[in-house]
């Protein structure tokens, strides 16, 4: 008993020992969250994203391999707003790592800087998967990007001050960059104001309100619940009279209510990636705003 | 846990500011009604009155309660934010069923195993009630969390089913935890009842432990700083539940050492095996037996008691959302070794000999999400209880009839379960078991449908 305390005892000496990894290691939870850091951490970060973009990030299960993550973290850089709370927390706990408990500079939540929509005024599981903080998918409106960048500039300068100057320049020129970007994306989607759409899952909120887009029905009936038979029905006969130019879904979706539907109001389909990494073309940040308004434009010609 | 913290501060704003809304509308409701009546009589106080629904109906909720509330405000509502804003999160589980069994669940036992003295077996028949969850969970300050379950047993009593504290700022890897809690040994012991895959334990569980193996101690584990993920861990305790027995001692009283390991295989598989060893020792651990008459009498045991297991989960996510598709797979073996003295009818004749068992099983079970919201499973449980040596038996001061509990058998069962999850906070289930726990071939047919409801704080599962 005693030989085996004393061999943990030394493990963890020998572990403490080894030379500390000058890079920040940073637990992203989202391929979004790890774009952007990529983009103002540069070389100076060690990334692990926890998920990929064809995953629903409300529901991951905490393997053993993302808590050996979070174990190392410098920094976890979430959502927030719930929207990881079925598995987030568990890793936190889990990882004995005091640097990145909520509310120590190791742990950054998106939602923090930015204000959400779609706050529900009743707090009621009856009205399905709701969050009370408001809609937690907010990496759809580039303008939010922009003020996650910042926020998180400044979180890695605190962390790692000894690079701070690289992590602002870096961010400076990103802001420059994507303030350019949007500008172009917004030009270029302006046909796209007003068009009737609609989406799967209240997930694309952020998207139709940036660009105007008019969300007139959703598929699932309420967040998180897929849709019946008869719900699909009303659906129908509600869309009958004035129907969607386009119906919206995720990369990640199941596509097949969308594609019954989609037969039956005569509207066409788009996947749109809704993270990085959800098509081929959503490479980056900037592929991801590309991609999603030349889909758009592409299936609306 | 900042969601966590948060989601309890909206649960205890959300449980403030609703009566609070909704006695703001009955406000503005009777004062309508008093208008009404009012209204040919004093036209001065009738535009008083609309003077206070506007403002009523005008000033944001938390303004309410400061000024203009023509009546006294709910208790919460009085006291502010601040008195309620540190309530823990809460979240209670609600469970119960049907069960209809062929044999009678009285005579249910573990065919070559000394009993547990747990909650095992198909439970009673026709409808019932499970046991109610009820966690409540927080952080304490910087260093500590802190969170207790307490099961409300359908027999109307409350027992506390875990209570414990855990460190938050340990350097390195480490965490403690203390208080009473399911142990880290084996993949399902440290698992809840509402997390199960099926209605209930495997076998192996049932007849080791009486359930699950908790004890009122200290827990350490150390997290290695690798991809790969591997966890170390020690128990120590009072050693209070079955297979020890409260000693009456001071100090540490048996241990466990546990080790996990864990990772992916490409994108769609993780998993995680582990092993542990659980080292205790029992004083007078009774139980009940019944003479060649067929009356009850009381034997008991005194010695050591070591088990060990050897776990693994795999999980198969092709499509990454598990709640779509996913197979998963699991099984753990279960070794224990018993020496010591066994003491016949302890009240009456009080023979006292030695004792030594070597006694293992195991299960298989895979659970199937087939589509989203349904999920299929099977689960084989075999147990193997082994010839014990019993003194008494072999000396021929007894004949092995004495101990009609530990005569030769062949516990195994199969079990299939089918269950559909509207939510992520329900489940309904059906489950079949084709059970020989007896093992004396006289097969149990059951039957078993099961709810599980979860209310309040969303809960968030280990692995």
């Amino acid at each position: 008993m005693f030989r085996i305390i004393r061999s943990a005892i030394a493990l963890v000496m020998l572990a403490a020992a080894l030379p500390a990894h000058a890079a920040l290691k940073v637990l992203a939870t989202t391929s979004d969250w790890g774009a952007l850091v990529k983009e103002i951490g540069g070389d100076q970060v060690n990334l692990y994203v926890a998920t990929s973009a064809l995953q629903d990030v409300h529901r991951v299960d905490a393997k053993p391999s993302l808590v050996a993550r979070a174990r190392t973290a410098d920094l976890v850089v979430a959502t927030g707003a719930e929207l990881e709370i079925g598995w987030l927390p568990v890793l936190i706990q889990e990882s004995g790592n005091s640097r990145i408990q909520p509310g120590s500079p190791g742990y950054f939540e998106a939602a923090a800087v930015l204000s959400l929509l779609e706050k529900p005024e009743r707090f009621d599981r009856s009205l399905g998967d709701i969050h009370p903080q408001g809609n937690p998918h907010v990496q759809l409106d580039p303008h939010n990007i922009a003020k996650v960048a910042k926020a998180l500039s400044e979180r890695l300068s605190q962390l790692d001050a000894a690079h701070a100057q690289e992590y602002q320049q870096r961010a400076k020129d990103f802001d420059t960059r994507w303030q350019a970007a949007i500008q172009r994306w917004e030009t270029k989607a302006a046909s796209l104001k007003g068009v009737p759409v609609v989406v799967m899952h209240s997930d694309q909120t952020y998207l139709c309100r940036w660009l105007g887009l008019v969300q007139v029905a959703a598929i699932e009936p309420k967040p998180g619940m897929p849709p019946t038979a008869g719900y699909l029905g009303q659906l129908v006969t509600k869309l009958s009279a004035s129907p969607p130019r386009v119906i919206m879904l995720n990369a990640y979706n199941d596509p097949k209510a969308a594609n019954w539907l989609s037969a039956r109001v005569h509207a066409p389909t788009v996947v749109l990636p809704f993270s990085v990494g959800g098509t081929p073309e959503a490479k980056d940040l900037f592929g991801l705003f590309d991609d999603t308004i030349n889909r758009l434009l592409a299936v609306l010609k | 846990m900042t969601s966590c913290k948060a989601l309890a501060a909206l649960l205890a704003l959300a449980g403030m500011t609703l009566p609070v809304l909704s006695h703001a509308a009955d406000d503005v409701a009777s004062l309508r009604a008093e208008l009404q009546a009012l209204k040919t009589d004093y036209k001065t106080r009738v535009d008083a009155l609309e003077q206070r629904i506007a403002q009523l109906e005008d000033a944001p909720v938390g303004g309410v309660s400061e000024a203009t509330a023509p009546q006294p405000m709910p208790a919460t509502g009085s006291s502010g934010g601040t008195a309620t804003a540190f309530n823990p999160s809460i979240s209670l589980i609600l469970a119960g069923g049907y069960t209809n069994t062929s044999k009678d669940p009285e005579t249910w036992t573990i065919g070559g195993f000394l009993p547990s003295g747990g909650e095992v077996g198909p439970g009673e028949r026709s409808f019932n009630l499970g046991e109610s969850e009820l966690t409540l969970s927080s952080n304490v300050d910087p260093y500590f969390s802190a969170q207790m379950t307490a099961a409300l047993t359908p027999e109307n009593e409350v027992e506390v089913e875990e209570a414990f504290f855990r460190t938050l700022a340990l350097p390195d890897g480490f965490t403690a935890k203390g208080g009473r809690f399911f142990s880290g040994f084996g993949y399902l012991n440290e698992v809840h009842s509402h997390a199960w895959d099926f209605v209930d334990q495997p076998l192996i569980y049932q007849a080791f432990f009486g359930g699950q193996f908790k004890q009122e101690g200290l827990q350490v584990k150390w997290l290695a700083p690798t991809e790969l993920f591997v966890e170390l861990g020690a128990e120590t305790g009072n050693g209070s539940e079955f297979p020890a027995s409260r000693r009456n001692r001071n100090g540490l009283n048996g241990a466990t050492l546990f080790a996990h390991v864990g990772g992916d295989i490409g994108d769609a598989t993780s998993w995680r095996a582990g092993a542990a060893y659980l080292d205790q020792r029992a004083d007078d651990r009774s139980f009940e037996n019944v003479d060649e008459f067929g009356l009850p009498l009381t034997d008991s045991f005194t010695g050591k008691s070591r088990t060990w297991v050897a776990d693994a989960v795999l999980k198969w996510t092709p499509i990454g959302d598990p709640n779509r598709r996913q197979v998963k797979l699991q099984g753990e073996y279960m070794q224990r070794r018993e020496t010591g003295l066994l003491a016949f009818d302890t009240e009456g004749s009080n023979l006292i000999d030695g004792y030594r068992s070597s006694q293992s099983g195991w299960y298989l079970q895979g659970v199937y999400q087939f589509l989203p919201r349904w999920r299929a499973g099977l689960r084989y449980d075999s147990l193997d209880p082994g010839t014990p040596r019993i003194g008494l038996v072999d000396s021929g001061e007894l004949p092995l009839s004495a101990f009609p509990l530990l005569l030769p058998a062949d516990p195994d069962r199969i079990s299939i379960m089918l269950d559909w999850n509207p939510s992520e906070f329900s489940r309904l289930r059906a489950q079949w078991d084709w059970d020989d726990a007896r093992g004396q071939d006289d097969r149990d047919h059951a039957f078993r449908l099961q709810y599980i409801y979860g209310i309040g704080a969303h809960g968030a599962h280990k692995f």
